[in-house]
């Protein structure tokens, strides 16, 4: 089992299966670092996931897919705004209305498009390509890690960086910091909290469709009705396991990835898979709340020196 | 709250209520060949049968006990999501008592149901533990406890009280432990009225005891309840084991009713979620839970009829439900009108006292 475990092919595997919660843990950064918490990353993975399959089909291409897929990811991140903002709707209240609305619309839609219900089988649509980077593949070891992976896969570990880069070294991302950390005194030097967190829930959901356009064109070549499955929950739990850093999320998101492969594995052996099926489970809620404890004490510890 | 504010807030609900529903009816114009003959069966459909009618009371039950749990949960102030595994660990441990201890008709029921009780309370309280004891999010590690709930259920189902002549289901509920029905030729069962009595209770609870009043403060208030020198931990932990206690009671209840004959749930049933809207519309009092969950239990028989017998599916209910939150819960909605109303209020007070 060791051996298998150390293999390239299954480190492989594990930054393929946690594309999508990547891309979404990277949303829910975001949207935490400016103050709030988006739960509707759910809802927003699985509007997306029918949306590339909608859309690659319509433009016959990928890239088409998903650029409009993301443009509708930016809109469905603007009305959660709207109505959290605007309207002053409780934050987990609305995202919780979003993913009911997601659930019920993506079935009706498809049944609408299509006339397919519960699974896309009559779409024709585009998947993201593998890519293949010439000299990559002969690295040894991280070359088998990396070869064949699909273009989202790759673009998820760029937007790694990106992101990081976005919130700690440019102006919007300090200030969408600012206005996470403290909403008053972000406003006192002239800090917009209302457009700041506007721009941050857009973001954050256009970076969740490309998880949303990956579920269902990459990780699997159609769409199925609630197959988000919970990812956007997790994504959520990932992120403030990583206090919603985009490199804390990232090596979160590798545990949880590596919880689940490794569950896989022990498929082989006499556990239940029942049992399996709970680990990654376990494993994010057993690490929340080591890594709350630590966090708790440590604030505790500073807090007593003043 | 003044009585106008109180009525106005009940009319800002029906119009919300009302919006929702157009929304969902031009939907249903824009995906059905046959949408007249849709909206009427959904909205008629409930009404057509002495059995549609009793399906809608059947489905308010279980409606009922995740939404009085939810909001003594919440009035807290704790995003607390596990009433769904509560609900769903409440129904195998119905299932498990009813199979293994073989308990004499009568008691078997009542030992049953205050089991899933007790195993709902637990669970929901684990959050709340976590939170005290690590400071980490309720609202996560509820998430996350739900889906371990339902691994662990399936994991009982599979390996424990699997009947191998189905597969997939456990070992059928002797009639000893079963509820009877209430009116014949339906499956309305006793659990209706334990689902009213615990929505008396609750309320009496909620606004009529001092840990009542004690826990809306706390969850209007953290800060000014502490300094009130509120015990904040016990309040927090009394709130979440008792509306645990309620929705993992409705998980038990719904297996033992007429409604099932094995327990076969091997996907979370959705009723956690559901009790949000419930608790929305009842504005976290769970007197008002009954009206709540009988309008939701309408507009989903009405739906699922309508499924039936035309070519819109049952999903549109979640696309209602989903308008009617955000609707309800936007404070800005119609604020402008309570504004107004407000202020003429004020103006013809202020004549009143001048004449005087």
């Amino acid at each position: 089992m060791l051996k298998n475990i150390l293999s390239p092919d299954f480190i492989n595997a594990i930054l393929r299966a946690s594309t999508p919660i990547l891309f979404a843990t990277l949303a829910s950064a975001i949207a935490s670092k400016s103050g709030i918490t988006n739960m509707a990353l759910e809802g927003m993975l699985l509007f997306s996931a029918l949306f590339g399959v909608i859309f690659s089909s319509l433009t016959h291409s990928f890239l088409g897919g998903l650029l409009i897929t993301m443009v509708i990811g930016g809109l469905i991140g603007f009305a959660l705004a709207f109505f959290i903002l605007q309207l002053k709707t409780d934050e987990i209240l609305a995202a919780i209305a979003l993913n009911l609305i997601a659930t019920g619309g993506t079935v009706l839609l498809l049944l609408a498009f299509s006339g397919d219900r519960g699974a896309s089988t009559s779409i024709s649509s585009v998947s993201a390509p593998t890519i293949a980077i010439p000299g990559i593949a002969q690295i040894p070891f991280l070359g088998k890690v990396l070869s064949g992976q699909n273009l989202m896969t790759w673009l998820s570990l760029i937007a790694v960086i990106v992101v990081h880069i976005f919130l700690y070294k440019t102006p919007m991302g300090l200030k969408i910091r600012a206005v996470g950390e403290n909403k008053n005194a972000a406003e006192s030097v002239g800090i917009s909290s209302k457009k700041i967190q506007y721009i941050a829930l857009v973001l954050s959901g256009v970076l969740c469709s490309m998880g949303g356009y990956f579920l269902s064109g990459g990780y699997m070549n159609m769409f199925t009705k609630d197959m988000s499955a919970g990812k956007g929950f997790i994504a959520l739990a990932a992120s403030s396991m990583g206090a919603d850093t985009p490199i804390g999320g990232f090596l979160v998101t590798m545990l949880f990835g590596i919880a689940q492969a490794l569950g896989n594995l022990m498929q082989l052996t006499t556990i239940p898979t029942e049992l399996i099926q709970m680990v990654p489970y376990l494993t994010t809620l057993i690490g929340l709340a080591i890594y709350s404890y630590a966090m708790m004490k440590r604030k505790n510890k500073l807090g007593s020196h003043t | 709250m003044s009585n106008s504010v109180k009525r106005f807030e009940a009319f800002r609900m029906f119009f919300a209520i009302v919006i929702a529903l157009l929304i969902s009816f031009v939907i249903i114009f824009l995906v059905s060949k046959e949408p007249l003959t849709a909206i009427y069966t959904l909205i008629t459909g409930p009404f057509k049968s002495r059995r549609n009618f009793a399906n809608v009371i059947e489905a308010m039950i279980p409606l009922m006990f995740t939404g009085i749990g939810v909001c003594i949960m919440f009035s807290a102030n704790q995003i607390n999501l596990a009433g769904e595994g509560a609900f769903h660990l409440g129904g195998l441990v119905a299932a498990v008592v009813a199979l293994q201890l073989g308990l004499p008709a009568g008691v078997s029921p009542v030992v049953a149901i205050l089991f899933s009780g007790l195993v709902g309370a637990v669970f929901t309280a684990i959050p709340a533990v976590l939170k005290i004891k690590t400071n980490s999010s309720i609202l996560v590690s509820s998430l996350m406890l739900n889906y371990i709930a339902l691994w662990f259920a399936t994991f009982i189902l599979m390996h424990f009280i699997c009947d191998p002549g189905i597969g997939s289901a456990s070992y059928t509920i002797p009639d000893a432990s079963t509820l009877p029905t209430l009116i014949a030729k339906t499956r309305i069962h006793p659990g209706l009225i334990l689902a009213l009595a615990c929505a008396v209770l609750g309320y009496v609870f909620l606004f009529k005891s001092k840990i009542g009043y004690e826990l809306r403060l706390t969850g209007q208030n953290e800060e000014f309840a502490k300094y009130s020198g509120i015990n904040i931990v016990k309040v927090v932990l009394i709130s979440q084991l008792l509306g645990g206690f309620i929705a993992g009671m409705g998980g038990g209840v719904e297996l033992l009713s007429p409604i099932y004959t094995r327990f076969s749930w091997t996907s979370l049933l959705g009723y956690g979620w559901d009790a949000i809207i419930i608790c929305t519309l009842s504005k976290n009092n769970p007197l008002y839970t009954p009206l709540a969950a009988l309008f939701l239990a309408y507009l989903r028989t009405g739906a699922s009829i309508m499924a039936r017998y035309t070519d819109v599916t049952l999903e549109i209910v979640q696309i209602t439900q989903g308008i009617i939150i955000l609707l309800v819960v936007a404070e800005q909605f119609l604020s402008k009108y309570k504004h107004k109303m407000i202020a003429k209020e004020a103006m013809a007070s202020l004549k009143e006292e001048e004449v005087h």
